[in-house]
């Protein structure tokens, strides 16, 4: 799997390291423990260890691996 | 070297072969010598060599059946010593002179084999014999029968000792990647090519060319096949914006339009150069490919279809045209389509004696049938062969006519074809899965992997003409599609000659007919599979092994499917097939590891002042990827223990350093930088003075430990933190996202400094004096100066420098930190210091002894603890939100009875803990239900001359003085112990002010 980092360019996925669901809502033990598992569309965060340590939201096809869209997770805001 | 042709079966004329270069080699320790150009398989045909292995099963006499990578029966194991490789298929090693070549799978010899016994045993080796035969008793399995079996059926044996060679891997980028080189492939890559899109041609052979190489007579664009290769070869090395790989095979498609692929770097030399690496494993990202991976001719399923010289009628054909050799001299064919009449033709041409033509077919054309006869062939229309005998090779066919006539033709090759089936392996690597095809009767490509195209006979377009437009058409989509849309000529014109066949998948007979050949199932274990209820394709598959050997059943899949379908009634599509995992061709375990194998196998991290650490003899543990300084031996110091407790009590009296250089340290940094950190930890920091350090603990989000480590202020608006060994990087990952994703409107930078400062505790009631007289005028350590846990940054001599007063042994104690590239000149400068004070170095086991008499917690203590666990729950603010603390107050985490640090002394006085051992009260059983708590981590102290433990036990603190065992049921041992405070050593802390 590749991912398109936005400050790098296409990456290997080996530069990356998985985080978890970047949709997960509810109280604290609900967004820490009950998190979906869905098939299909998923957004999750992806840390750029091996390269610009940028947090990533990734979305992606769960099942065919097919990227949708990189964004960085850091808000335009700062 | 020059040679001349000294072999029985060697013609002249293959353009691909250099006759005035010979090369010597052996199989089975008998020498022999084949041509430039050869494989071994050619080099072994060419010198009449038929009998090359035994099958795996039943040890059956086997001989070369096809010349290519698809081949089930000429494994053999190559060079010898550490260099032996098993399971070499002799048909694409590249011969070379002094190649040595073993057969495998037989004792004591080849033509004399014992284990030939279990051919005649074939009753109890049908399919799932070993989930029938070999049931009871349960015992008896492991001890006996798979030992048993193991050796008895099998391939090749490893060498069992190191590969001396190396592996490399490598990536490789382009837009358009071409697998297969032959004239589909040629003719995309030239189309692609003269666009100037980047592409990357893919072959495994060592020559390009395909099929081009197989067939004689041919013409491209009115000239020789021959000429439009060379010309085409040659077009192609001229382009530089083209990559040719010959001895590259693609063997798996990945995500993200990645394949992986292993280039053959030096397999055909004796043994690589210096440096050079025997293979290379490349992972290609191409935005767009072309499959032109061709297709693999069909067995027939007949009695005795294995014997050595029954072979596939291409492979005879190639032996012929491209290799100069004739795999008999008495070449029969057995056939269901016009493929069988090709290598009729070309092998009477090349002088071979064609006894019969079989062909199961009553309608074959008629134009075809006057070629046949006016070349006098011996054509059987509607026949079958029913029959092959030979003891170890093949020297008779029996056959039935169309009235079912038995007759019988001396013959040492019999050539057959069953139709083709596409390569499709690559597309269905995905997930994807093939077509059925009724009209060409076998698989086509189904859905394909994003960016691929399949051309030619892969996409099962079998004719020259088609392969050739096929392969243009789809090179100049692919460019186009990566924006190069340049000028790329007509596509290459050839004839479209017609692929007629008819199915044929078993024909009936008295004796074993092989389906696969490699794993030796036979059409009747696919028969009693079916007769047993294993219906599905899946469950036949592992009931019989059909297409698990080495070769996935690239030969026998389908013709094993499709007996199943004739005996369930259904047609193919309905019976469905497997679908095919990468590597589609065996890759070496060593090409995968590459270079991370040994010492190699994950980088090594010096710190800076490893150098000296050596020179002053110490001994290394590996913490992480970092080697530290375990303990410093010196003269006279027989175990580690001597060298130990010689630091602890150099340090506790006088003065010790210590490199700390590994711990993790993180810049944080930005006028939110203290609001940050306030958030991280447990306990705040916004009101931390500049200039002075604090110890911090910082959670996970479900109110576990994460880590611990100080903070030191420098600036108003600059922190460094410092992390454990272990978990600098994840700590520098958990800030990152602290600061990205959690709170992007803090404004705060972080950077990871870890390999940028080189730092050394320096600990003991001398440490003042030492610093002091090292650093002169630059920095005054006075207490009062300098008090405990200050922190400052000033300038010595030209070198930046940060000093720190924390102490983690408990002794008057600091930390100093320079820039790495001072950190040599800075070791060796404490220790010159130092030498007059009676100081040394002490490595991280006096570091842990230090710890653990001061019952500061180290790893063992934060796994799966809480900060009130482990006796910090103090520092928790109740003031301010962090991290964890909306988890860390459930009922569970706060539960009195939890687990909870103590420490431990053996109440007779010498006694050894054990980590790990369990706590109970006197007088429990040892079971779960009375299990108290464990040990975390024990040293022996000597300063207080005891064995020492820190302990997680229920209540603990409640509980000091209470008498408890300590039992280890794995080391078998028990010792008594009373429970105290972890902390063991100056409980006030007089000495850290000192």
């Amino acid at each position: 799997m590749r991912i398109p980092c936005p400050y790098c360019g296409s990456r290997d996925l080996r530069e990356f390291t998985y985080q978890g669901d970047a949709e997960a809502t509810g109280d604290a033990f609900e967004r820490t423990y009950l998190r979906t598992n869905p098939l299909g569309r998923h957004k999750g965060y992806w840390y750029h260890d091996n390269g610009c340590r940028s947090w990533l939201l990734v979305e992606r096809d769960t099942k065919t691996h097919e990227i949708y869209s990189v964004t960085l997770a850091q808000k335009e805001e700062v | 070297m020059a040679g001349h042709i000294n072999t029985t079966n060697r013609i002249s004329g293959a353009p691909e072969i250099d006759y005035a270069t010979s090369a010597r080699f052996t199989f089975d320790g008998r020498s022999y010598t084949g041509l430039r150009g050869d494989t071994l398989a050619s080099a072994l045909l060419a010198n009449g060599v038929k009998l090359v292995a035994r099958s795996f099963k039943y040890h059956r006499p086997r001989g070369i059946l096809t010349a290519g990578s698809e081949e089930p029966n000429a494994l053999v194991e190559l060079r010898e010593g550490a260099r032996k490789e098993p399971n070499c298929k002799a048909t694409t090693v590249e011969l070379f002179d002094g190649l040595s070549a073993q057969s495998q799978n037989r004792w004591p010899s080849l033509e004399n084999d014992i284990g030939a016994i279990n051919g005649l045993l074939s009753p109890i080796f049908v399919a799932g014999f070993y989930y029938k035969t070999f049931k009871w008793p349960a015992s008896f399995w492991e001890k006996l029968y798979e030992p048993l079996i193991r050796r008895a059926a099998g391939l090749g044996r490893l060498s069992n000792l190191p590969d001396p060679d190396s592996y490399e891997k490598a990536f490789a980028f382009c837009d358009v990647l071409v697998i297969g080189s032959g004239p589909a492939g040629l003719a995309a890559a030239l189309a692609a090519g003269r666009t100037g899109a980047r592409v990357i041609l893919c072959e495994e052979d060592f020559r390009l060319g395909g099929r081009l190489l197989s067939e004689a007579g041919e013409e491209i664009n009115g000239r020789s096949a021959r000429e439009w290769l060379e010309a085409a070869r040659a077009e192609l090395s001229s382009l530089s914006n083209v990559t040719l790989m010959p001895r590259t095979a693609v063997y798996g498609v990945y995500d993200g339009n990645t394949y992986g692929a292993i280039e053959k770097v030096a397999d055909h030399i004796l043994q690589p150069a210096a440096h050079q690496p025997r293979q290379r494993l490349w992972q290609i990202v191409a935005t767009r490919s072309i499959l032109a991976a061709g297709a693999l001719e069909r067995p027939l399923v007949f009695s005795g279809n294995d014997r050595p010289g029954v072979m596939m009628a291409s492979a005879v054909r190639t032996y012929a045209n491209r290799f100069g050799v004739l795999a008999g001299k008495r070449v029969a064919v057995f056939t269901n389509n016009d493929n069988g009449w090709r290598t009729a033709f070309d092998l009477a041409a090349a002088g071979a004696g064609i006894p019969a033509l079989i062909d199961t077919r009553t309608d074959v054309d008629a134009a075809l049938s006057a070629r046949g006869r006016a070349a006098g062939l011996n054509i059987i229309s509607g026949g079958q062969v029913v029959a092959t005998n030979g003891s170890k090779a093949l020297n008779e066919v029996i056959f039935t006519d169309a009235r079912g006539v038995k007759q019988n033709v001396s013959a040492d090759v019999l050539a057959m074809s069953g139709g083709f089936n596409p390569a499709v392996a690559l597309t269905t690597h995905k997930g994807a899965r093939p077509a059925w095809s009724d009209e060409l009767a076998t698989f086509v490509p189904g859905d394909l992997p994003g960016g691929m195209s399949v051309v030619g006979a892969a996409q099962g377009e079998f004719s020259l003409g088609a392969a050739l437009r096929g392969g243009h058409t789809a090179g100049l989509a692919a460019a186009s599609a990566t924006g190069h849309d340049g000028a790329a000529g007509d596509a290459p014109m050839a004839a479209d000659e017609a692929y007629r066949h008819a199915p044929m998948w078993h024909v009936e007979g008295a004796k074993k007919a092989f389906v696969d050949f490699q794993h030796d199932v036979t059409a009747s274990d696919i028969t009693l599979a079916h007769r047993e209820g294993y219906r599905s394709v899946e469950l036949l598959k592992r009931y019989t092994t059909l297409g698990m050997a080495t070769d996935q059943g690239k030969l026998s899949n389908i013709n094993g499917h499709a007996i199943m379908a004739a005996l369930a009634g259904k047609p193919m599509e309905q019976v469905g097939t497997t679908v095919a995992r990468a590597p589609s061709i065996p890759v070496s375990i060593g090409a995968f590891a590459g270079h991370s194998r040994g010492k190699d196998f994950k980088p090594t991290r010096h710190i800076a002042g490893h150098a000296h650490a050596q020179e002053l003899n110490a001994t290394f543990i590996e913490t992480g990827q970092w080697l530290r300084p375990q303990w410093y031996a010196r003269p006279g110091e027989t175990e580690w223990r001597d060298s130990v407790n010689r630091e602890v009590s150099t340090t506790r009296t006088a003065v010790g350093i210590c490199d700390v250089s590994t711990l993790g340290k993180i810049d944080v940094q930005g006028p939110d930088a203290a609001e940050f950190l306030n958030r991280v930890y447990i306990n705040a920091f916004a009101k931390l003075a500049v200039g002075k350090a604090r110890y911090g603990v910082m959670l996970r989000e479900d109110g576990f430990i994460l880590d611990d480590g100080t903070v030191a202020r420098f600036g108003e608006e600059q922190f460094v933190v410092s992390t454990t060994t272990a978990n600098a990087g994840r700590i520098m990952k958990h800030l990152n996202y602290c600061a990205q994703v959690l709170w992007p409107e803090l404004d705060v930078q972080i950077a990871s400094i870890s390999e940028a400062w080189a730092q050394y505790s320096v600990a003991g009631p001398r440490s003042r004096e030492l610093l002091q007289k090292m650093l002169g005028n630059a920095f005054d350590l006075s207490d009062t100066a300098f008090p405990f846990m200050g922190v400052a940054e000033f300038d010595w001599a030209g070198v930046p420098v940060r000093l720190f007063r924390i102490s983690f042994s408990g002794e008057l104690a600091y930390e100093i930190a320079v820039p790495a590239n001072y950190g040599d000149a800075l070791s060796r400068r404490l220790e010159a210091e130092g030498q007059p004070l009676g100081a040394c170095f002490y490595g991280t086991e006096a570091l842990g002894v230090m710890r653990i008499e001061k019952g500061h917690v180290g790893g063992p203590e934060m796994v799966g603890t809480t900060a009130e666990d482990v006796g910090l729950g103090r520092m928790m603010s109740t003031k301010k939100d962090f991290i964890g603390k909306a988890l860390a107050y459930r009922e569970a985490m706060v539960d009195p009875a939890r687990q909870r640090l103590v420490g431990l002394r053996p109440v007779e006085a010498g006694k050894p803990l054990a980590g790990g051992a369990h706590l109970l009260e006197k007088g429990a059983a040892p079971t779960t239900a009375n299990d108290q708590g464990y040990v975390t981590s024990v040293t022996y102290s000597p300063i207080l001359k005891s064995w020492l433990g820190l302990a997680l036990v229920k209540r603990g603190p409640e509980r000091i003085g209470e008498r408890m065992r300590v039992v280890d049921l794995l080391r078998n041992t028990e010792v008594e112990v009373e429970l105290c405070s972890p902390v063991f050593l100056d409980p006030e802390g007089s000495k850290l002010h000192g």
